[in-house]
């Protein structure tokens, strides 16, 4: 049984490219382009892991992480938060929400293996 | 990847060509909204724009993203400077997505003094220095520090946030990726667990503490940790000489561990030779293996008052020591009760004698097979079950076996067989007499019972009820009544025995294809597991083997259903007693109380208490000669806490809830 991993990005080409990059390494990888759409995917399909972005219209990464963790889908399941240099306060604010641990943008392929191998084993 | 590039580019043409419209929107006042937007914009176009090979675009962008990152916070204002150089910048930002990503012209597009001077004035509006251009651009990496040098030894410990689990962090993964740097020995600090009774599952509880050599940095194993959301981390690092006087403190510890974990295994394994030689026998005088009882009694007990102290108390480590003591008890609780186990095999072989000589003077044809003989039971049952098997055995060879003739006759073989097996089945050992004669007969049971008045001649019983008929007193079907059996005092008598040693009688007959009967005892009589029920103020204790599920009930169903004491659980009526009522103990008037199902002899009732306290091992005392003989009170115990419990005699219960709740069951149908 492949690891799922939801990627929520309003960015279609971030989307691709977690998608290209990890399921060459054997996970099934699944998009959502806002926080809203992103708990829909959470529940509906119960991914193993969860990379979003902070920045998105309609619901934002950290409305998503907090709503998530109080979801029983998002319960102790990794969430990674795609941070940036210059924001530097939203890993504190992402970590209070919930977020399991980040990535800062720009972010390259062996990075985004890491993270994901790091977490979920 | 290539397609993802494409992909970007063609996000990065769409977002700009949108920006374009965000920003003259912006001329005739702007929403929060709007300026979220051009932000977002610029965000993506950076963030994507450094990751698919277009680092000078981020670069570009990144003092434009600064910008509307101020305005969203307040600090600036829109302004027609702003919306100028936003739009010059925007044509720009379209120029190096032309171009086609890094590489000498997109640098020189980067280095001309149009996207220079852009960079500058937007500066300036922003009051940012020129360093900030290059901040964005730059991917942090992951510090890996030198490997193959010297080897160092950290002591870590880490105890993660009580919470973090609930975040998705994995401590195991954390320990994983320490031992991949080198030799690690992990233990756990347990320190911080409260008691069962305060444990949140979800919570991270445990410490880690990590012994680790390994010639990679300090850094490497910071960067282990970069997620780990922790209450409580340290890293030391020492001398390798340091470490190793470290290492013999720690040998000895290991060393003191494993003796006191060994000695539960060392009694095993004591335990499995003394069963080795359990067949060179030893003779012990019954009485002081009764002291023996005794005394285990007593600890049994002193063990559930412990039990209670330690949850008082609440502390960790007395916890621990109480559940081993626990573990202790029950094994020694166990073996005792096994010196008392003596195979059945003893009270069989009497009955070869008894049968050939009944058979004889019948004038039948016998045969008798004993199976399970090897089970074992307690002493008391060895001592007591001699009669009730003789009388069942009686009464299969006069009642049950036919003569040859008959058999013949019925195309049955000339011989009867009865059959006496033994096994054990959880906590009971079933003990049965067969035979394969002509069956219980119904409807002269009915008829007996009817002439002799124990039932309604209108009632419908269904055929455990018929059957237990038999046990009733001065039941007798046998028209003669002979010397060998038939003089009705038979069946009562092997039910009376049956339920003094807290067991139960089960009957199956096929008509033409004999019966079997089967008595149900507990492998041991002196300490039973016990369900605590709460009755007002006082505690009972109800025999657990005999428990099948509980289930609640308002005061208000047991008011609208007065006069019929009968409960439906699923599909079937069940009667059920109020026990407050019949020992007359007054009960809190609770709004729901609880009914524990109890099956004895295939009858299944109801018992009414206040509440369900919980289960556990009961030392059995007799009740004095006062108390001896209330209906209903199989004995007494003392609880943990030094009071006294009454234990339930769940048969006599049955009985008398079959008595009242039968007879408006019987109104009611």
């Amino acid at each position: 049984m492949p690891k799922t991993v939801l990627t929520i990005d309003d960015s279609k080409a971030i989307r691709d490219m977690v998608a290209f990059t990890l399921e060459p390494q054997g996970f099934n990888v699944i998009g959502a382009a806002n926080g809203a759409e992103g708990l829909e995917a959470l529940r509906a399909r119960r991914p193993d892991m969860v990379i979003t972005d902070l920045n998105m219209p309609v619901m934002n990464g950290l409305d998503f992480i907090a709503k998530a963790r109080s979801d029983p889908a998002g319960m102790g399941i990794p969430i990674v938060m795609l941070t940036t240099e210059s924001a530097p306060d939203m890993k504190q604010r992402g970590k209070a929400a919930g977020a399991t641990g980040w990535m800062d943008k720009p972010f390259d392929a062996d990075r985004l293996v890491a993270v994901t191998r790091k977490l979920m084993g | 990847m290539e397609q993802a590039v494409a992909a970007f580019v063609q996000e990065a043409r769409d977002l700009l060509g949108g920006l374009e419209d965000q920003i003259l929107e912006l001329e005739g006042g702007s929403t929060p909204a709007q300026i979220d937007e051009v932000f977002r914009t610029l965000h993506t176009v950076k963030g994507s724009g450094a990751m698919f090979g277009y680092t000078d675009l981020a670069r570009f962008t990144h003092c434009f993203e600064n910008a509307f990152e101020l305005v969203r916070a307040g600090t600036l204002a829109v302004g027609p400077d702003l919306i100028e150089l936003s739009l010059a910048a925007r044509d720009l930002m379209v120029e190096f997505l032309d171009i086609g990503g890094d590489g000498p012209s997109s640098a020189a597009l980067l280095a001309s003094d149009r996207a220079v001077g852009l960079m500058g004035k937007i500066d300036q509006i922003t009051g940012a220095g020129a360093t900030t251009a290059a901040s964005g651009g730059a991917a942090p990496t992951a510090a890996k520090t030198a490997i193959g040098g010297p080897d160092r030894r950290f002591e870590i410990f880490f105890r993660p946030d009580i919470g973090a689990l609930r975040n998705g962090m994995r401590p195991e993964l954390l320990t994983r990726e320490l031992t991949s740097l080198g030799m690690a020995r992990v233990t756990f600090d347990v320190s911080t667990v409260p008691p069962l009774s305060r444990l949140d599952p979800g919570a991270a509880h445990l410490g880690w503490h990590v012994s680790l050599t390994s010639d990679c940095g300090r850094a490497a194993i910071d960067d282990v940790f970069i997620f780990a959301d922790e209450a409580e981390l340290t890293i030391d690092e020492q001398d390798i000489e340091m470490a190793e006087s470290a290492d013999t403190a720690d040998g000895a510890a290991v060393e003191t561990a494993s003796v006191s974990g060994d000695s539960p295994r060392k009694q095993g394994g004591g335990g499995a030779q003394g069963n080795g030689r359990a067949s060179e026998s030893i003779r012990v005088a019954s009485s002081r293996m009764d002291a023996m009882m005794d005394s285990l009694g007593e600890l049994v007990i002193a063990q559930a008052r412990l039990d209670a102290v330690s949850e008082s108390i609440g502390d960790t480590t007395l916890a621990t020591v109480v559940e081993e003591v626990q573990r202790l008890v029950t094994g020694l609780r166990d073996a005792t009760l096994s010196i008392r186990l003596l195979p059945i095999e003893t009270v069989f072989s009497k009955f070869k004698r008894v049968v050939r000589d009944l058979a004889k003077e019948l004038g039948k044809d016998v045969q008798l097979l004993a199976e399970g003989g090897e089970t074992e039971v307690d002493k008391t049952v060895i001592d007591r079950i001699g009669d009730p098997l003789a009388h069942l055995v009686r009464n299969a060879i006069d009642h049950g076996l036919e003569t040859s003739e008959v058999r013949v006759a019925a195309g049955k073989s000339p011989r009867g067989t009865v059959r006496m097996s033994a096994r054990q089945e959880g906590s009971e050992v079933l003990i049965s007499v067969e035979d394969n004669g002509r069956g219980l007969d119904r409807e002269a049971i009915r008829a007996r019972a009817i002439e002799k008045g124990l039932v309604d001649p209108t009632a419908d019983l269904s055929e455990n009820d018929l059957y237990n008929l038999i046990f009733q007193p001065g039941f007798s079907t046998a028209v003669t009544i002979s010397s060998v059996s038939g003089r009705g005092v038979g069946m009562d008598a092997v039910r009376s025995m049956i339920d003094a040693l807290g067991g139960g009688v089960d009957v199956v007959s096929r008509p033409g294809l004999g019966s079997r009967i089967t008595l149900r005892l507990p492998v041991t009589m002196a300490i039973i597991e016990g369900l605590r029920v709460r009755l007002g103020e006082s505690i009972y204790v109800i025999p657990l083997s005999t428990v099948e599920e509980c289930v609640e009930i308002s005061a208000a169903d047991m008011q609208n259903g007065s006069g019929r004491m009968v409960l439906q659980i699923r599909d079937q009526m069940v009667p059920y007693l109020a026990l407050d009522e019949i020992f007359g103990q007054p009960n809190a008037g609770e709004d729901i109380r609880r009914i524990v199902i109890v099956r004895i002899n295939g009858n299944q009732i109801g018992l009414v208490v206040d509440d369900i306290i919980g289960q556990g091992q009961t030392v059995i005392k007799s009740l004095s000669s006062y108390h001896r003989d209330i209906p209903g009170l199989g004995g007494a115990t003392i609880l943990g806490d030094g009071r006294v419990a009454l234990i339930l005699d769940v048969a006599t219960l049955v009985r008398l809830a079959k008595m009242r709740g039968g007879a408006s069951l019987n109104k009611a149908a």
